[in-house]
């Protein structure tokens, strides 16, 4: 099973766990699996199906280009890290 | 009114219709389709459009075109004899003296200034003649060496 | 370390494109002449900040020689969306309103509208004709300003997003993210040591040679074609197709040879006006940026203003460390802030970190990425505070940074962990290096004092998709096919992987860089990734290769399984050479094909550190670099010299960002070095050789071990100088450019 590297910022959804185990094939997979299990993340990684503009996946300490469609193995990890350009205008948000 | 300009191009005679503006490097560039020499600045900061107006290392963005009427002109189109390099290309192709490329033909016509002018340069004089040239890839390093090979390889 | 043996990699072949770059015949942007080309000229705000009240374009239109005007006026109306044209999530307003601008220019270059015209001086001259009422507002210049109270805001509708969630303030903050470790207080609390500085950077640009060009051709059959100076022709015609609202396949972009793009090149400027500008005058039209436009119009990298807080135990463990990074975007988002909090305590080993990052838009051109974008500001923070707890603590300077040095399995505060990385062989390295030890050598005169100072510097360098096609011909020749702009000599690096798969050398290859209808998808040249991911693509080309011409043999011998070894196919007594069996592919089958794409993952960070020697002249403050030398990590040097070029490439601009470049604005906003005269590279006579030095700790997950090294190289000079300058003088440098003036300043105060 795939292990998640919960940011500190979100760790109050995890109940203070930095690292935790959930199935999933693909970060969508896993994504899905963290907010069965800790509901108070949902809306924080995804919304309306995609990757929150601020975040940018990484599997293994790199970031990956295909996102939540990104495979991940299950002795892999998966991290939210902090996505590079964006910039959000009234009319987008 | 353009003006008719008779000069010698890479050891050729050579003609041109020019608008009295226009610089040596337009003339160059847009009127005889001599693309090789470059224009980064347009000021003659860069020396990406150096040329040697007969025999002297100028920036041909500062020379207006109808200013070389009787003169020779030397280009990064000449410097080569034939199809055989001439031993300043060969020492940048083997000296990885250059990487985009943009300033490569400046630089090799300051080179051939130098070189005619002193077959065998010192470190401080290499990097003196070339000053006038900017490259942002190399960092100087392997074009003073290439120069360097190039004087040795012009002196055996 | 690496210790595989090839054939072909490692050695130095001659550049592919090399007799054509020395002659003159390679052709760039700007030596492109369709038939009837039109010149273009663009109109730009002489304003930092103001409200365009009209645009009037008649009399320019009534000039004989004009062909076309255009203003944001003639961007098609599509309703604002999110798009990633290869630099990530980005309104497609902002991109448009940087083409040109629409009710409001930010910045004094600000494109306003373009003419094309029958020549380029008609062009220029008509472009002056266009009569733009603007109503000048109040402009910011840096970020603390424009973050604070009542700062006049550049975009009514910006909301600041703090920590992922979008607030409802409209301000200058475009972001607010966090990054947080351990417990930073806590870790504080335990330290001997603290130190916490702050530090400022200008805008500084990424100099390339060559002006952005761009020929544009809005074809009769309804396809436009367009030739430029591009470090990725995928993004260019991405973008020209999303602002111009036409499918991808409607677009065709040929890459020139380029002059230097160093990130500067990845975004677009003048393409989408220069097809706005053919579409309405039915021919080809030309724009090539003036160095001015360059300087004023095109993408700077961010100014910055940096805090760092580093403590330490007494035996030098790093126990806590802290950074507030508030980077200018320029007029519109995006300033890399996020790499630089990714890079800012990269190297180190440090429990409890807290990083806050602030991207900020202020009235100077839209940012671009320039090598490593963000980290170099970051290092010269983080690589000088630690250099005044090494000198609190009497360590030596390297010790310090190999007792904390990140490895792999080191986690950073933004949740990544490392993979095997290079640091402390690189570390480890400049330490044995003889210059670390040499004798600084008596001062050239009274008023001179010498100094040497360390530092390193990371970038964590990108993966994407490249592409690549090997056709191989009857003389055992193979044509390369791929869509990476080379900058530096990459065709010839990614030949010479394709080449030791086939058993060939690289004479035998033939590399075209081409246009994109004509080979699959490939990111930009940028992340220093070109060499890495394109480089592998021509591999699994090549394997493919091998598979197709092991099944000619097969056919050819009646034989069900053939080996390949040493460009050798073979199988019992049958042998042929790669080069013999191409000739004979023809009795068999079908002409041999390779093809590759592929989403490269796991680039490896790449680690690089300086050493340098200085001499300061205490009475004019200026700095002499005596001796340098680049310490890198390439994973393999493919091909070293230009890998070296590359470190020694970066050294130089990094020391010309320490020494002299800066963006010198007027409190209007106006740019007063707008020129190569007075912004002021180093030129030869500026430095030294530059002594090279390549670590290879092979990348696991490539072939042959590449990892990038186009950018870590340009990290660390900055914070070396200012560490070397307090050595000679005893006083620390906390701004970029450490020129005269302000090394002189600093003498005078500490």
């Amino acid at each position: 099973m795939p292990s998640v590297y919960i940011p500190a910022l979100l760790r109050s959804a995890t109940g203070g766990q930095e690292l935790v185990k959930v199935p999933g094939a693909t970060v969508r997979e896993v994504v899905a699996s963290l907010e069965r299990e800790f509901p108070a993340l949902v809306g924080r990684l995804v919304k309306d199906g995609r990757l929150l503009p601020n975040l940018a996946i990484g599997i293994d300490g790199e970031v990956s280009f295909l996102g939540l469609a990104e495979d991940v193995g299950p002795e892999q990890e998966v991290q939210f890290l902090t996505a590079i350009k964006g910039g959000r205008s009234e009319a987008l948000s | 009114m353009k003006v008719h300009v008779q000069f010698t191009l890479n050891g050729e005679p050579a003609e041109f219709l020019a608008e009295p503006r226009q610089t040596l490097l337009e003339c160059l560039r847009d009127n005889l389709n001599l693309t090789g020499t470059k224009e980064g600045c347009g000021d003659g900061n860069c020396g990406s459009c150096s040329v040697l107006l007969d025999g002297q290392l100028v920036t041909s963005c500062l020379v207006l075109g109808v200013e070389t009427q009787g003169q020779r002109v030397d280009t990064v189109e000449g410097i080569a004899k034939g199809s055989t390099l001439h031993p300043i290309q060969k020492a940048f192709i083997d000296h990885a003296a250059l990487q985009c490329g943009i300033c490569t033909p400046g630089f090799l016509m300051a080179t051939k200034a130098l070189l005619d002018h002193e077959p065998n340069p010192t470190e401080p004089q290499i990097r003196l003649w070339l000053a006038n040239n900017l490259c942002r890839c190399t960092g100087y390093d392997k074009i003073v060496r290439a120069v360097q090979a190039a004087a040795a390889e012009m002196r055996a | 370390m690496s210790t595989t043996t090839y054939h072909l990699i490692g050695t130095r072949p001659p550049r592919h494109d090399g007799a054509d770059k020395v002659t003159g015949r390679a052709l760039y942007g700007a030596d492109l002449k369709l038939a009837g080309t039109l010149h273009g000229a663009i109109l730009r705000s002489p304003h930092a900040h103001a409200r365009i009240v009209s645009i009037d374009t008649k009399a320019a239109s009534q000039h004989p020689a004009c062909r076309a005007v255009v203003t944001a006026e003639d961007f098609p109306e599509t309703p604002d969306r999110i798009v990633d044209l290869g630099e990530g999530d980005t309104p497609l307003s902002y991109i448009r309103g940087n083409m040109l601008a629409r009710r409001k220019t930010l910045y004094q270059g600000h494109a306003v509208a373009a003419v094309a015209a029958t020549s380029p001086q008609a062009a220029a001259e008509i472009a002056a004709l266009i009569q733009v009422v603007y109503e000048p507002l109040p402009c910011v210049l840096t970020a603390p300003a424009a973050m604070a109270k009542g700062a006049p805001l550049l975009h009514g509708d910006l909301r600041c997003t703090e920590f992922g969630q979008p607030t409802t303030e409209a301000s200058n903050v475009a972001d607010h993210f966090r990054q947080v470790m351990g417990d930073s207080e806590k870790g504080f609390a335990e330290a001997d040591v603290i130190v916490e500085r702050e530090f400022t950077t200008s805008t500084v640009h990424q100099g390339y040679i060559e002006p952005h060009t761009a020929t544009a051709l809005w074809n009769n059959d309804g396809r436009l074609l367009i030739w430029c100076s591009t470090q990725g022709s995928f993004v260019v015609r991405d973008t020209v197709a999303c602002m111009l609202d036409l499918p991808v396949s409607r677009v065709r972009v040929t890459p020139m040879e380029i002059g230097g793009g160093f990130g500067g090149k990845v975004p677009v400027y003048v393409e989408p006006v220069a097809a706005l500008l053919s579409k309405k005058s039915g021919q080809p039209v030309k724009i090539t940026m003036t160095r001015r436009e360059v300087l004023e119009g095109s993408g700077p990298t961010p100014g910055s203003f940096i805090r760092v807080k580093i403590g330490a135990k007494q035996d030098g463990t790093l126990v806590a460390a802290q950074a507030y990074l508030a980077y200018e975007a320029g007029a519109y988002p995006g300033a890399m802030v996020a790499p630089a909090a990714t890079c800012v305590f990269a190297a180190y080993d440090i429990a409890n970190q807290t990083i806050d990052g602030y991207d900020v838009v202020v009235n100077k051109p839209s940012t671009a990425p320039y090598r490593a974008p963000g980290a170099t500001n970051a290092a010269f923070a983080t690589e000088t505070v630690l250099d005044e707890i090494a000198e609190k603590l009497k360590l030596d300077p390297l010790a310090l940074r190999l007792k904390n040095a990140s490895k792999e399995g080191t986690r950073r505060a933004d949740g990544a962990k490392f993979r095997r990385i290079g640091c402390v062989e690189v570390l480890e390295t400049m330490k044995a290096h003889p210059h670390y030890t040499a004798p600084l050598g008596e001062p050239s005169h009274a008023e001179a004092k010498r100094g040497r100072g360390v530092a390193v510097g990371f970038w964590m360098n990108a993966g994407l998709p490249s592409s690549c096609t090997l056709n191989v011909h009857a003389d055992g020749s193979v044509g390369l096919i791929e869509g990476s702009t080379d900058i530096g000599g990459s065709r010839t690096s990614i030949a010479m992987m394709a080449a030791e798969v086939l058993g060939l050398q690289a004479d035998d290859m033939r590399p075209s860089v081409v246009d994109t209808d004509t080979i699959g998808y490939t990111g930009v040249t940028g992340g220093s990734r070109t060499t890495f991911a394109t480089g592998w693509a021509a591999y699994e080309a090549a394997q493919d290769v091998v598979k197709q011409m092991k099944e000619r043999a097969a056919k050819l011998w009646k034989v069900d399984e053939v080996h390949f070894a040493d460009g050798v196919f073979s199988a019992g007594e049958h042998r042929l050479s790669f080069k013999e069996l191409a000739a004979r592919v023809g009795e068999v089958g079908a002409p041999v094909v390779g093809r590759a794409s592929i989403n490269a993952k796991g680039p490896g960070g790449s680690f690089a550190g300086a050493i340098v020697d200085v001499e300061v002249d205490v009475e004019t403050g200026k700095t002499s670099i005596l001796r340098f030398t680049c310490v890198q990590d390439a994973g393999k040097a493919i091909h070293p010299s230009y890998v070296e070029g590359q470190m020694q490439g970066g050294s130089v601009q990094g020391i010309g960002w320490a020494l002299n470049e800066e963006y010198f604005m007027s409190p209007e906003g106006r740019m007063m070095n707008a020129s190569f005269l007075d912004y002021r590279m180093p030129t030869a006579l500026d430095v030294p050789m530059i002594d090279t030095a390549i670590v290879e700790v092979p990348n696991p997950v490539h072939p042959y071990g590449v990892r990038g090294v186009g950018e870590a190289n340009i990290v660390s000079p900055p914070a070396a100088i200012a560490n070397a300058i307090h050595a000679a003088t005893g006083c620390r440098m906390r701004h970029l450019p450490m020129n005269p003036p302000s090394v002189l300043a600093a003498i005078q105060q500490c």
